[in-house]
């Protein structure tokens, strides 16, 4: 992240440990990930111990410390959903595209991610592609949704 | 931006004046823009609208309206016409021009649109829908009506009169023992009387005043979205409470609001985010509020995605900018909790019940629901409930009902019942740390303690309907995964522990259970909630102990017969094709992912049970019911 971005987004929130969660939120929505470099100035511009940006960017589920894929698949895994089949539905992406959940294709077209619950149980269960929902699904309508990406293959 | 609003009078007018600009626009046609209807392309269908109205010339006659979620998701996006109240459900853009042509300009019933319910008997109006006539809906009867982004909206139905009352009327101290009498409880799960918790924030020192007033939106539960609803279509009556609670518990001290959101939830925050900036614009919040001399603001901090911040003291510490984990709570929060300040937490749906109480009084609020709570805040539960009614249902929604209310009540009588025929198996209250109720206690009445007694909890309100094809030891298996992934890991108990049953659970799903597991299963549950510190520990164990209480006949026939019943568990059961069936249309061939198929045209296909990796895709495809599972 240019030196820039990451002074406008620090002193945004003044520079103030205290809110480290949400500096780490705004770089990850800009880069899609936390780059090594960048925490690496957070931890020196705050004085904080790199271990304690660590930590936070492991424990919570929302950050990745690796870069991700160019298409985001979300799928939910509430109660809701995984009483209509949400667990078919990962393993149907893993084995179509060749990606544990968690991971991104080496291609980098593709990452592939759980969530604990969106809300929308009503149309469970549920895979979001690129912040587009996608209801009701089983294994064979999710083939129609991957269509688009699996023609420019 | 319209000028700060300085005293209850200037309210008032400020009041009159905004009814009076919506009566000249009386005819409006409210789109539901929740999550759901939005999933459902409600966003699409309001710009039809916009266009079809400006094409029309209509946009000044007719307002066109995005409310918050109206609680019927299974039928979005839905459409509501005021002030006649005719309900149109699953509508599209290409409905749009039948829809103002006909409906609007001539009063014709397009009947497609309208509710239809399982028995085929269909509802114009959407007080007369079974899904909402049953209901009772405070909190959120203005959900459908308001426009969440508009401060005006939320005034004109009486949004900040409870507030000015409070600031005018009423001692801290007094509204303190009026959410008391009130006997409201903590709608996040716990259960505690908010009234008790707020005199001991208001009774505990602090030096400088400073006294936190905390909105607990970490809405984790699986399966639960009323927090989330609320947010997204009445901000306003959260943020109207907080206020009211930082007058009662820290007036004339330094009060501090934060609301801590979940991440996943976007539109909430952006909405409730818009609402903080109106009510300051408007002088709600700031300095000197309503000329009261109550100085107050609220920061929104969105949550990173762990389950556990949405325990008190792991939110808090997630808030001061750490790794979010709990610590005993020897020492009380309202005492000492954020940044060692007296702190008071509350959830979002208790914060919407606060002015709620202060308008309607106490003598309405404590006449509905359970018990008696005149001269004790735990003797009974009262107010509404809204629950999230999911899963095997056919009405997924909102559903706000009185407490009290029995299951079968909320399931059948407003839920529809089970959808295809399939037979009712259980009902999963209260997220991961609640647990799962047989058919045998449908009738049991909802309430705060009620539930606890049979082993399960209110949580935060979702309930999972699940029929015959839910297999319960899976269902364990599910959350135990869930909890073990989301346990912060300072409890070895809880972190070792939930790893340990959640490996005896594969087991016994895998068909290689022992006789032994279960009553390990049992015995090691009781260690973890014993011994583990925080809510999230205590609980873990009720979802598999509910289960092995109430369906341990499907534990035995995992371990003993290697049989799943509900056909879930993939090591025990087979894919075969029924011969008279198969008409030879090779799509299951086709569409195998693991060659497992073989067959020719118009000839009977079979699969090769080495090849089958159970993953059921041959009979989502099958068009002529020709696959069997045993």
């Amino acid at each position: 992240m240019d030196a820039k971005k990451l002074n406008t987004i620090l002193d945004k929130y003044r520079r103030e440990p205290s809110a480290l969660l949400a500096i780490l939120q705004d770089i990850q929505d800009e880069e899609n990930y936390l780059p090594k470099d960048t925490i690496r100035q957070v931890a020196g511009e705050l004085g904080v111990p790199l271990a304690r940006i660590y930590a936070l960017s492991t424990f919570f589920s929302s950050f990745s410390l690796e870069p991700r894929g160019k298409h985001i698949c979300t799928v939910c895994m509430g109660t809701a959903c995984h009483v209509r089949g949400a667990p078919r539905l990962v393993e149907h992406i893993e084995r179509e595209f060749d990606v544990p959940a968690g991971q991104t294709t080496p291609d980098m077209q593709l990452t592939l991610e759980t969530v604990n619950c969106v809300g929308a149980c009503a149309l469970g269960p549920l895979v979001i592609l690129d912040g587009e929902y996608h209801g009701n699904m089983n294994p064979a309508k999710l083939d129609r949704v991957f269509r688009p990406l699996k023609k420019k293959e | 931006m319209t000028a700060r609003v300085q005293t209850a009078a200037d309210l008032e007018a400020y009041r009159k004046k905004v009814q009076a600009k919506g009566d000249s626009q009386r005819k409006t046609i409210s789109v539901c823009a929740g999550t759901g209807c939005c999933a459902f392309g409600a966003m699409k269908l309001a710009a039809a609208f916009e266009q079809a109205l400006s094409e029309r010339k209509l946009q000044d006659q007719i307002q066109l309206r995005l409310t918050g979620c109206h609680g019927f998701c299974e039928r979005g996006p839905l459409v509501v016409f005021h002030p006649e109240g005719l309900l149109y459900q699953r509508v599209k853009p290409d409905d749009v021009s039948e829809i103002l042509d006909e409906t609007i300009a001539k009063g014709v019933i397009i009947e497609r649109l309208l509710y239809q319910d399982a028995q085929g008997q269909t509802y114009q109006k959407e007080d007369e829908v079974p899904f909402y006539k049953n209901q009772m809906r405070v909190l959120l009867a203005h959900n459908g009506l308001i426009d969440p982004t508009s401060i005006d909206d939320y005034i004109a139905v009486g949004g900040y009169r409870p507030l000015a009352r409070v600031l005018n009327e009423m001692k801290p101290e007094e509204v303190c023992t009026t959410i008391k009498k009130s006997g409201l409880r903590g709608r996040g799960g716990g259960g505690f009387p908010a009234g008790v918790k707020w005199e001991s924030c208001r009774a505990a020192p602090s030096q400088d005043g400073i006294r936190y007033i905390i909105c607990n939106a970490d809405e984790g539960d699986p399966g639960a979205f009323m927090d989330r609803s609320l947010m997204e279509g009445n901000p306003h009556s959260v943020i109207e409470g907080m206020i009211i609670g930082a007058w009662a518990i820290a007036h004339p001290g330094r009060p501090e609001g934060y609301v801590y959101i979940r991440h996943e939830y976007p539109l909430a925050v952006e909405r409730l985010g818009i609402a903080l900036q109106q009510a300051r614009d408007m002088g709600f919040l700031g300095k000197n509020i309503l000329g009261s001399g109550l100085g107050f603001d609220i920061t929104i901090n969105r949550g990173g995605g762990a389950f556990v911040c949405g325990e008190s003291t792991a939110l808090m510490t997630s808030i001061e900018g750490f790794v979010g984990e709990p610590r005993a709570k020897h020492i009380h929060t309202v005492e000492s909790g954020l940044y060692d300040k007296p702190t008071n937490l509350n959830n979002v749906e208790t914060w919407a019940n606060v002015p709620l109480i202060i308008e309607r009084g106490v003598e309405w609020y404590t006449s509905i629901g359970t018990g008696d709570v005149s001269d004790n805040p735990w003797g009974g539960s009262k107010g509404t409930k809204i629950f999230a009614l999911v899963g095997k249902v056919n009405n997924t929604g909102l559903v706000e009902v009185p407490m009290g209310a029995t299951l079968r009540h909320i399931i059948y009588d407003i839920g529809g019942g089970i959808p295809g025929g399939k037979k009712f198996k259980a009902v999963q209250t209260g997220g991961p740390s609640g647990g799962c109720l047989p058919e045998s206690l449908l009738d049991l009445p909802v309430d705060f303690d009620k539930l606890t007694e049979v082993g399960s909890m209110m949580g935060s309100g979702g309930m999972i309907v699940m029929d015959e094809s839910t297999c319960m030891v899976d269902l364990a298996r599910y959350f135990i995964n869930f909890l073990a992934d989301e346990s912060c890991g300072k409890c070895v108990t809880c972190r070792e522990g939930l790893r340990q049953l959640g490996i005896i659970v594969k087991r016994i799903c895998a068909g290689e259970g022992r006789e032994e597991d279960i009553q390990l299963l049992s015995d090691l549950s009781q260690t973890v909630a014993e011994a583990s510190l925080c809510a999230l520990g205590n609980t873990a164990p009720n979802p598999l102990l509910s289960t092995l209480k109430y369906f341990r006949e499907e534990y035995e026939e995992h371990v003993k017969e290697k049989k799943c019943r509900a056909k879930v568990c993939k090591a025990l059961i087979t894919f075969t094709v029924i011969e008279e069936n198969c008409t030879g249309c090779l799509l299951c061939k086709k569409k195998c992912p693991s060659q497992a198929i073989s067959g020719e045209k118009k000839k009977v296909h079979s699969i090769d049970q080495g090849k089958c990796i159970q993953c059921g895709v041959c009979n989502d495809v099958c068009k002529f019911n020709a696959i069997r599972v045993e």
